[in-house]
């Protein structure tokens, strides 16, 4: 019965991606009805996908802005979580406050006010822009995560290190930062697989598809083969398999993070 | 440098970027609700019109309602599911996939699947269900509900793990004293389980919640909004009246009555689950 149960659950699960392979071994042009492994199957849609469409380039793209996102926010909740958690100064619960505000603000709401900032930047349609935009969403969850690191971490060893005469910053590196290492890669990879899968800031941010998140990209094959299925799929697929890959080495730090990620709320 | 003021140094970066990039574009929205204004021109003072205007006219007021609907549908199916399957089966890490899918991708192939002539229509059929069968997200009367089952897919996992280091960290203890008192497996959950991860129901219920209140790219991708308003969400609708229409006062009320149900939902839970 239990056995039966997980089994269930794990078809369902991956019954979206399995459809997306069936579906883009169609020949091309064609609207195969659901999950059935078709007569020949057409590998060569991948290659056709990633030549026509350049998901090549769109892939590129996306890890581009992966690259200029994630290391930017580590290291300004790192600094803020320490800051939050470990020198009290005043005005400290304000801005806490400040921070939670963003924790359940959908991005949604402040998408045109943040789109004339970008354009007033003369950011619009660049790599910046939109990492700028992604950087500032992503900090309160970031913050909050990266606080609660600090504050678990053992106070004894930064007093002894404090009375050695070492400031703030010297106790941060020397102390800190070698113990929240795992909290970092956590926190990264939870960063890297939302930035990757992002798509409204793409759309509103960045004109040229092949300049956005890998989502965003997707968008446009819609544009371009609306009623190719086949295609469509085979891209989808291409742009999902990096987040599977990454997930398939990492499943269970990704799994912590989430239910971590969650309790930090 | 006083140590006091130490901490200001670390936290100034993190809050400039927030500051000018989430803080300010929040406060403009609240002034922009106020005003009739097309993104260039010049802006009309009107003040609550706005707010009117998007609790009045039908159209505008679906996509709020339509939200509160997916709330029901993203929280009340992952969580009653999530607990069901944290009590009975010992959840894998495999469930957290839907969670690592582009909502784009799981869109599109949602689409595939429930599309006139797809795998759930054709499992319908095999076991005698021909009648039912439609193009689920092109019917307006199914398509909420059909994008309200993709949310529910991507959180049903997430919500079973949550929950079921939930119902681990309970205390045996507490299960030998109820079947002491003679207490049969429903009596146990109802009065050991259920009580004993009611933090981590409200953190479930705050989570989805908060998906289906800011549900986007699934929408964007398999129906943007139709068929006919059907699956108009605030999220989508704001981006339609904010980039397509010009609508930034309409577009600014709508944003900030959305932020107003998202507080609205979001605290009662988590006031009642601490």
């Amino acid at each position: 019965m239990k056995a039966l149960v997980r089994a269930g659950l794990a078809v369902v699960t991956v019954l979206p991606l399995a459809e997306l392979l069936v579906t883009a071994l169609h020949p091309p042009g064609t609207y195969p009805p659901g999950l059935t492994w078709p007569q020949d199957p057409h590998w060569s849609n991948f290659a056709l996908a990633f030549r026509s469409a350049r998901v090549d380039r769109a892939l590129a793209s996306g890890a581009v802005v992966v690259l200029a996102v994630v290391p930017a926010v580590l290291v300004l909740a790192g600094l803020a979580g320490y800051g939050l958690a470990r020198l009290p100064f005043p005005g400290r619960r304000v801005v806490s406050g400040l921070f939670l505000v963003g924790l359940v603000l959908p991005r949604e709401a402040v998408v045109l006010p943040l789109y004339q900032q970008v354009r007033d930047l003369g950011l619009l349609d660049t790599t910046a822009g939109l990492a700028l935009a992604l950087i500032a969403t992503h900090l309160p969850f970031a913050i909050v995560w990266m606080r609660a690191h600090f504050a678990s971490a053992p106070a004894e060893l930064a007093d002894c290190a404090r009375v050695d005469g070492a400031g703030p910053w010297a106790v941060l590196r020397r102390v800190h930062l070698p113990l929240a290492g795992d909290a970092l890669r956590s926190l990264g990879l939870l960063l890297c697989v939302w930035t990757w899968n992002h798509l409204l800031f793409a759309l509103v941010l960045v004109d040229d598809p092949l300049r956005r998140t890998a989502a965003g990209a997707l968008d446009a094959f819609q544009g371009r083969w609306g009623t190719d299925v086949p295609l469509l799929c085979a891209g989808a697929l291409l742009i999902t398999a990096p987040v599977v890959a990454v997930l398939a080495l990492a499943h269970h730090r990704f799994a912590d993070a989430l239910v971590r990620g969650v309790a930090v709320r | 440098m006083t140590p006091r003021l130490a901490g200001w140094l670390f936290v100034l970066p993190a809050l400039a970027v927030y500051g000018v990039f989430v803080l300010r574009p929040l406060a403009l929205v609240a002034q922009y609700s106020l005003y009739r204004w097309d993104g260039v021109g010049p802006s009309t003072w009107v003040g609550w019109d706005n707010y009117a205007a998007v609790l009045t006219d039908p159209d505008l007021r679906r996509p709020l309602v339509n939200a509160l609907l997916l709330v029901v549908a993203f929280a009340g199916g992952p969580v009653v599911l999530g607990l069901a399957l944290a009590v009975v089966v010992r959840p894998g890490p495999v469930l957290v996939l839907p969670q690592a899918v582009p909502p784009v991708a799981a869109g599109l192939a949602w689409s595939v699947l429930l599309s006139s002539t797809g795998a759930v229509n054709r499992a319908l059929d095999a076991v005698g269900l021909g009648g039912v069968t439609r193009a689920w997200l092109g019917d307006s009367a199914t398509a909420l509900a059909a994008v309200g089952v993709i949310g529910a897919w991507a959180l049903v996992g997430l919500c079973a793990l949550l929950l079921s280091a939930g119902v681990r960290r309970l205390d045996p203890a507490l299960y030998e004293a109820a079947r002491l008192d003679g207490a049969g497996r429903w009596r146990e959950f109802r009065a050991v389980t259920l009580p004993g991860v009611r933090r981590e129901i409200g953190v479930c219920v705050v989570v989805t919640s908060l998906a289906a209140l800011s549900s986007f790219d699934v929408v964007y991708v398999t129906t943007r909004g139709g068929p006919g308003g059907a699956t108009a969400v605030p999220a989508l609708e704001v981006f339609h009246l904010a980039f397509t229409q010009r609508e930034v006062g309409l577009a600014s009320a709508l944003a900030v009555l959305l932020v107003v149900l998202v507080l609205g939902v979001v605290a009662p839970v988590l006031r009642w689950s601490r």
